[in-house]
């Protein structure tokens, strides 16, 4: 059985992208299911370099690029994620998910 | 080469696995930390440099500090960090999904038949050649991302901020 780098590249990331699905689906704490929101963006921006790396036009840095702004939009994801939270402790003393359901009809 | 991708692999991967199971908040943010480190070294491993040490500063450096804090102002007693446990059900309804795409996933990527790197000759992109290729084609992009990282910054400020008149209105 032999893979190619590419190969064990995305299925690096994919098990990354599987364990922050899994966190996120799975705990209730609010800033864990934000960091698992994380893990799953950094397993895409995995695939970006692997493809810029092993694939077949490396010359263009698109992917190097993309992976860039893609870590400037997860710091700000980040941010207002983070704000968000506190916020909502700050009206119910709670970040669980189950007790913010004041929109639930 | 491949042993020590490899290596980062397993411990980027169990660091953040180990850090989604642990019931301890202040452990989980921490393990988050090697994680990241480990997905920098990837990216060194890979020869991206500059998007090693971005990954480094953004995450590493301030991503983790934000959480931190976020976890200290959250916390209503200052002795325990532990949370209560999860229902059982939402814990094996998340492992099955999981389970489900890591299968699916994985099943693709072992039966597609990527094209095999040719040579294998190390693409190399200098931090020259990323700026001009930011201030050039990806100009406009570049600009857009300023105005979101700004409007950002002022939107979780004003999020995050405490509302004493506000809150005094309502009570009164």
């Amino acid at each position: 059985m032999s893979l190619s780098p590419l190969q064990l590249c995305l299925l690096f990331s994919s098990a990354l992208f599987c364990v922050g699905l899994i966190g996120a689906l799975s705990r209730s704490n609010t800033i864990l299911v934000l960091l698992g929101i994380e893990l799953m963006l950094n397993a895409a921006n995995i695939n970006f370099i692997a493809f810029w790396r092993f694939g077949p036009a490396p010359a263009a840095g698109t992917g190097v690029v993309f992976v860039l702004f893609s870590i400037a939009v997860a710091a700000a994801e980040a941010a207002v994620g983070l704000a968000l939270v506190i916020a909502v402790y700050r009206h119910q003393k709670n970040i669980r998910l189950q007790e913010a359901n004041r929109l639930k009809g | 080469m491949t042993l020590a991708f490899l290596a980062i692999a397993f411990v980027t991967v169990a660091a953040a696995a180990v850090a989604m199971a642990l019931r301890n908040l202040i452990h989980s943010a921490l393990l988050l930390v090697f994680n990241w480190a480990g997905i920098a070294a990837f990216y060194l491993w890979a020869g991206a440099e500059f998007v090693a040490f971005s990954q480094l500063m953004v995450y590493v450096g301030a991503v983790s500090m934000v959480v931190l804090f976020a976890v200290l102002l959250t916390q209503r007693s200052p002795q325990s960090f532990r949370e209560q446990p999860d229902s059982i059900s939402r814990v094996i309804g998340a492992l099955l999904v999981g389970g489900a795409v890591l299968g699916v996933l994985f099943g693709a990527v072992l039966s597609s038949r990527l094209a095999p790197s040719a040579a294998t000759a190390t693409p190399t992109i200098s931090v020259k050649e990323l700026g001009s290729l930011l201030m050039g084609p990806h100009a406009a992009a570049l600009l857009i991302v300023g105005v979101i990282l700004t409007v950002t910054l002022i939107g979780a400020v004003i999020i995050a901020s405490t509302d004493h008149a506000e809150s005094g209105k309502d009570e009164s």
